[in-house]
């Protein structure tokens, strides 16, 4: 056990350099937020001040105007299947994987993490084609394989280097009692994984719900998330910044609210998946 | 005899196909095979309103963009610009913040979350909400304050557009690459450093001999993930500027967008896509070996 360092004007220093810092950090989100609640002309005149009232009337057009419940549920759909499946689908391969390393399964894990540094550009109009041919474009189940295609490779790694950790002993205490593969996996070892499917989770989460050029290209009207709604809304009324900045808060707080409430989760998380990944 | 093994054979193939077979599938047909038509598409004339036909035309596509392309190289000598400067500064003060925020300072852990918070809005919003303080935030300020800073025109020159972009870059992502800092720098053993300290060692001769060699796995990945990440940028890129003013702060991510989508020229954009992944591989690797090779264990 360490002992805390003694309280110094040194500390005190950094402590309020820390605080400078955070502040500035917070600025572009106290623009966001004022100027949500004030009218355009008062915008323009000066969007450093503290609105006059706290009028919820710009967030109400905002709400009709992008379609707010909408978009919501489209986004929420999409990111939940697509995570889910992923989680599923994911921790089954590598599982596989390291169970039974043999050449195939080697070198496909090798073909999974290779495929990481594709940049989604280097594969995006060929993937056009393939989403026609197999009638993909427009689904909900279309954009969720994509999501899932696009995702395995890093979430098999994750999973990958966890279970590697894992002891067999308890697997095969439960072979031993008559327990079938897919029983084992799903009873025994699915549930010692939850530590690596929460960062698996919220990695996929903070991607997929934030994504912009899979929609564009795989769903378009037909099915319109979050960031195609705000993008669509500052093509056609530019310049509208009371209702643009309202619409931003609110597109904007969904995964905020997210974050605040599981953000320990979320911090171990990331630390976990990258740096024992 | 025979049929038992046989029996067992099939089992196994069957467990291999159900666990690994569904994601190995969509994983062909979404990243694998579209990867490998890139290959036959360069090689194409191909306008994308059919999307089944495209003509064959040999080296043309990339005979066209190594010689009359120049809106091409612009962006990619933009983006290789931008991806040195957002890489140094966001990892300079992510490495600053992990330093300072692992010294028992009051209100470090609410700290973490701030400087964490922008991570979690997607670029595309993050771009809007920054073009909104560039252009009307930033002249009030500057207006209250007089400061020279505050007034030029952030999104209007190429100069300070690509330093507009490249600070929004550095505000969302330096949060991140702190959460990795924070965790290598507590992982660094106590007894090291109170060992130099002891030895009398300044603050910065330990961090630079003991606690830097320590935490370069951390370095390497938080080089990896940021190099891609500046190499790759599109949301905020499209978001922010648009490319502006003129071509002079397009990305190549968004040049070769806009090549398909806008020129409907698919074949054309597929053969940049694929000197694109060839010059992202390229540079990620390299970079990656030489940092690994400076790893050192405790």
């Amino acid at each position: 056990m360490e002992t805390k360092p003694r309280y110094t004007p040194l500390l005190f220093g950094l402590e309020l350099l820390c605080f400078l810092l955070g502040l500035a950090f917070l600025m572009p989100f106290y623009f966001l937020i004022i100027n949500a609640f004030k009218k355009l002309g008062a915008i323009l005149l000066n969007a450093a001040s503290l609105p006059e009232s706290w009028g919820f009337g710009n967030f109400k057009k905002a709400w009709t105007a992008i379609d707010f419940p909408v978009v919501f549920m489209h986004s929420f759909v999409v990111t939940a299947l697509s995570v889910g499946c992923l989680v599923v689908a994911a921790s089954m391969t590598a599982y596989r994987l390291v169970r039974k390393p043999t050449t195939f399964n080697k070198l496909l894990f090798t073909v999974y993490v290779a495929a990481m540094i594709i940049p989604f550009q280097s594969v995006m109009l060929p993937l056009m084609r393939i989403t026609s041919l197999f009638e993909l474009r427009g689904h909900v189940y279309g954009i969720v394989i994509c999501y899932i295609g696009f995702g395995i490779s890093l979430s098999v790694f994750l999973f990958h280097g966890f279970i590697k950790s894992v002891p067999l002993e308890i697997e095969e205490a439960a072979v031993v009692d008559g327990c079938s593969p897919y029983g084992l996996y799903w009873r025994i070892v699915f549930p010692l994984l939850k530590p690596i499917s929460v960062t698996v989770i919220i990695l996929n989460v903070l991607w997929i719900w934030n994504d912009y050029l899979l929609p564009v290209l795989v769903i378009n009207d037909a099915f319109t998330t979050i960031p195609l709604a705000v993008q669509k809304f500052f093509g056609q009324y530019l310049r509208k910044w009371d209702l643009a900045m309202a619409s931003l808060t609110l597109s904007t707080l969904p995964v905020v609210v997210f974050f605040l409430f599981l953000q320990k989760y979320i911090i171990e998380g990331i630390t976990a998946g990258s740096v024992k990944g | 005899m025979h049929n038992a093994r046989s029996r067992l054979k099939w089992n196994d193939w069957l467990q291999q196909t159900v666990f690994v077979g569904p994601g190995l599938l969509i994983f062909m047909i979404i990243v694998a095979v579209p990867f490998a038509m890139g290959f036959y598409y360069t090689f194409t004339e191909w306008n994308g309103l059919d999307l089944n036909a495209a003509k064959w035309t040999g080296m043309d596509n990339l005979k066209r963009i190594f010689t009359d392309d120049s809106r091409f190289w612009t962006a990619f000598w933009f983006t290789a610009r931008f991806t040195v400067a957002a890489v140094i500064v966001t990892n300079m003060l992510a490495l600053a913040l992990g330093m300072l925020l692992t010294r028992h300072l009051k209100g470090s852990s609410l700290l973490r979350v701030i400087f964490f918070l922008p991570n979690v809005i997607g670029g595309l919003l993050l771009g809007y909400i920054w073009y909104f303080i560039y252009v009307r935030g930033f002249a009030a300020i500057g207006e209250a304050t007089g400061w020279h800073l505050f007034n030029l025109p952030w999104l209007g020159t190429p100069g300070t557009a690509f330093w507009g972009i490249v600070g929004v870059f550095v505000w969302q992502t330096s949060g991140y690459m702190m959460v990795i800092y924070i965790a290598a720098i507590i992982g660094v053993p106590k007894d090291l450093s109170e060992a130099a300290r002891i030895d009398g060692a300044s603050a910065w001769q330990t961090f630079r001999s003991v606690t830097f060699p320590l935490i370069m796995p951390a370095i390497t990945i938080c080089l990896f993930l940021t190099t891609s990440n500046a190499f790759r940028m599109f949301d905020l890129n499209l978001s922010l500027t648009g490319g502006g003013p003129g071509y002079a702060s397009e990305s190549i991510a968004l040049n070769i967008y806009r090549e398909a989508l806008t020129n409907n020229r698919y074949g054309l954009g597929t053969a940049k896509a694929m000197i694109f992944f060839f010059a992202v591989a390229l540079i990620t690797v390299t970079q990656v070996w030489a940092t690994k090779k400076r790893e050192v264990e405790a």
